[in-house]
């Protein structure tokens, strides 16, 4: 809510009246908008920058001026000098729309506790970072890349909607099953000699490829 | 203030019955108020092994629907007067639970006691939900076998999203009990060590408690090992972890099973 101010003439009486209200309670104007209202001054030019000045002596912080004449010079001054106040001096748009809720639009989803048996992870947006193992009977499905800085013993399922450069990374594999971009291995089809290492998986062709890391 | 700890394991079998028993029994040894609550309605079992079958006379059932009081439905030990229990209902099933009703339940028994142990059904159904829904703590109990690991896995990611306190943000402590532990086979590598269990489950180990004639023999003598044998290896295992869950912190052994000369001579009777 602000206050409406509306000087008259003679200015210099209207400013004693004002002094004399501030001296009765010292804290009236302290942290409020003000709205001058200048439809009570005459038509001519009058001192804009005096009047402002007076009034940022007193401490009276001015958002806005209301009645003024078309013709009047250097009230475009006023506004900049308040923008740096907690309320806005022009006026602003006010958006048709709510604002959306600012989103971290993320790419990335980050899980740091471990991936129970029976839960799934489903993440359509980008890579899945997991600072845990996945346990046996869970599934992590990502669009993107899937990171597993611990044991995999369960399902990770890259590249869902269609990423063929996807990637599977791993701690320590003893997954039940990869699979990226709809081509898939079960646990029986991965050499047994990366079983417990740690492990990438990547797509040649149609053809899934694995790899140790170390 | 009470606590109000759930032991469950997801696979049934794996000693969670049995693992109530004994740690309540030894939590009240220790001067603990304690009430062991069996929430396997339809298949009870709890009073067998606590030796008050023929003592029920009210049940959760009737406490949950306001057919009786709790005082009337409660069982005081006869053994240790700090240890009652609430039996199950062997006549109903599990449906007959309403939340309401063993919220208010739970309300009561925490003003009561110092702890509210909870012995939750086999399974990821209705009975295990309602047995963990007001847990502050939970006791996981797993065998070192893969088929119990994966369970309990699952019953641990539950205990994290089903709970009361995990929807209010909060975390519910978890506690791994590794039960029917045998020396010998794991040193022959035919079970997971505790290791591997501990690596999978990533929580906090309580105890580990051999596999033992003392703790069959005790079930069916409606005996809580820590009252039957209080000196026998489980029993001292099962009094460690009752220690911890009160906040020491004691190193856990794991058990080797000694034998006398005797046993060592004649361990195992030949196949006729």
């Amino acid at each position: 809510m602000a206050l409406v101010l509306a000087p008259e003439t003679p200015v210099e009486d209207w400013l004693d009246a004002l002094d004399a209200q501030i001296s009765r309670s010292p804290s009236f104007f302290a942290g409020r908008p003000v709205v001058l209202d200048l439809g009570a001054l005459p038509s001519e030019q009058p001192d804009v920058a005096g009047l402002l000045q007076r009034l940022n002596s007193r401490g009276i912080r001015i958002i806005g001026t209301e009645g003024q004449h078309p013709s009047w010079q250097g009230l475009e001054a006023w506004a900049p000098l308040h923008a740096s106040g907690t309320r806005p001096a022009r006026p602003i748009d006010v958006p048709d729309e709510p604002r959306p809720a600012p989103t971290h639009d993320s790419t990335s989803l980050l899980i740091d506790q471990p991936v129970r048996s029976g839960q799934s992870i489903v993440f359509e947006k980008g890579d899945v970072s997991i600072v845990g193992s996945v346990a046996s009977g869970a599934e992590v499905i990502a669009s993107g890349s899937i990171h597993i800085y611990g044991t995999l013993r369960g399902r990770a399922i890259a590249g869902l909607t269609g990423n063929h450069r996807a990637r599977i990374f791993c701690r320590r594999l003893e997954a039940e099953l990869l699979a990226i971009d709809g081509v898939y291995q079960t646990a029986d089809d991965m050499n047994a000699t990366l079983r417990g290492r740690p492990v990438q998986a990547w797509l040649a062709g149609d053809a899934m490829m694995l790899a140790t890391l170390d | 203030m009470a606590t109000v700890l759930v032991v469950t394991s997801g696979k049934g079998g794996v000693g969670k019955t049995t693992s109530t028993a004994a740690l309540g029994a030894a939590l009240a040894q220790q001067g603990q108020h304690v009430v062991v609550v069996d929430f396997d309605v339809g298949l009870r079992n709890l009073d067998l092994v606590m030796g008050a079958e023929r003592r029920v006379v009210f049940d959760l059932i009737n406490v949950v629907q306001g057919d009786a009081k709790l005082p009337q439905a409660l069982i005081r030990d006869k053994r240790i007067d700090t240890l009652s229990l609430l039996p199950a209902s062997q006549t109903r099933d599990k449906e007959a639970l309403t939340a309401e009703g063993v919220a208010r339940v739970i309300g009561e028994l925490r003003e009561k006691f110092d702890w509210v142990i909870c012995d939750s059904p086999a399974g990821i159904e209705r009975g295990a939900m309602l047995a963990m829904r007001h847990a502050d703590a939970a006791v996981v109990v797993t065998n070192p076998e893969v088929s119990s690991v994966r369970d309990s896995d699952r019953i641990i990611g539950m205990l994290d999203a089903k709970t009361a306190k995990a929807e209010k943000g909060e975390r519910i402590d978890k506690h791994l009990l590794l039960t029917r532990y045998d020396p010998a086979r794991a040193a022959r590598g035919e079970m997971l060590n505790t290791e591997d269990v501990l690596e999978i489950l990533s929580i906090p180990l309580l105890g580990i408690i051999p596999e033992s004639e003392d703790v069959l023999r005790a079930s069916n003598l409606g005996t809580p090992v820590t009252i039957g044998s209080p000196n026998s290896v489980p029993a001292k295992a099962y009094f460690e972890a009752a220690r911890r869950l009160r906040g020491e912190t004691l190193v856990v052994t794991v058990p080797a099973e000694r034998r006398g000369l005797m046993g060592r001579l004649f361990g195992r009777r030949a196949v006729a």
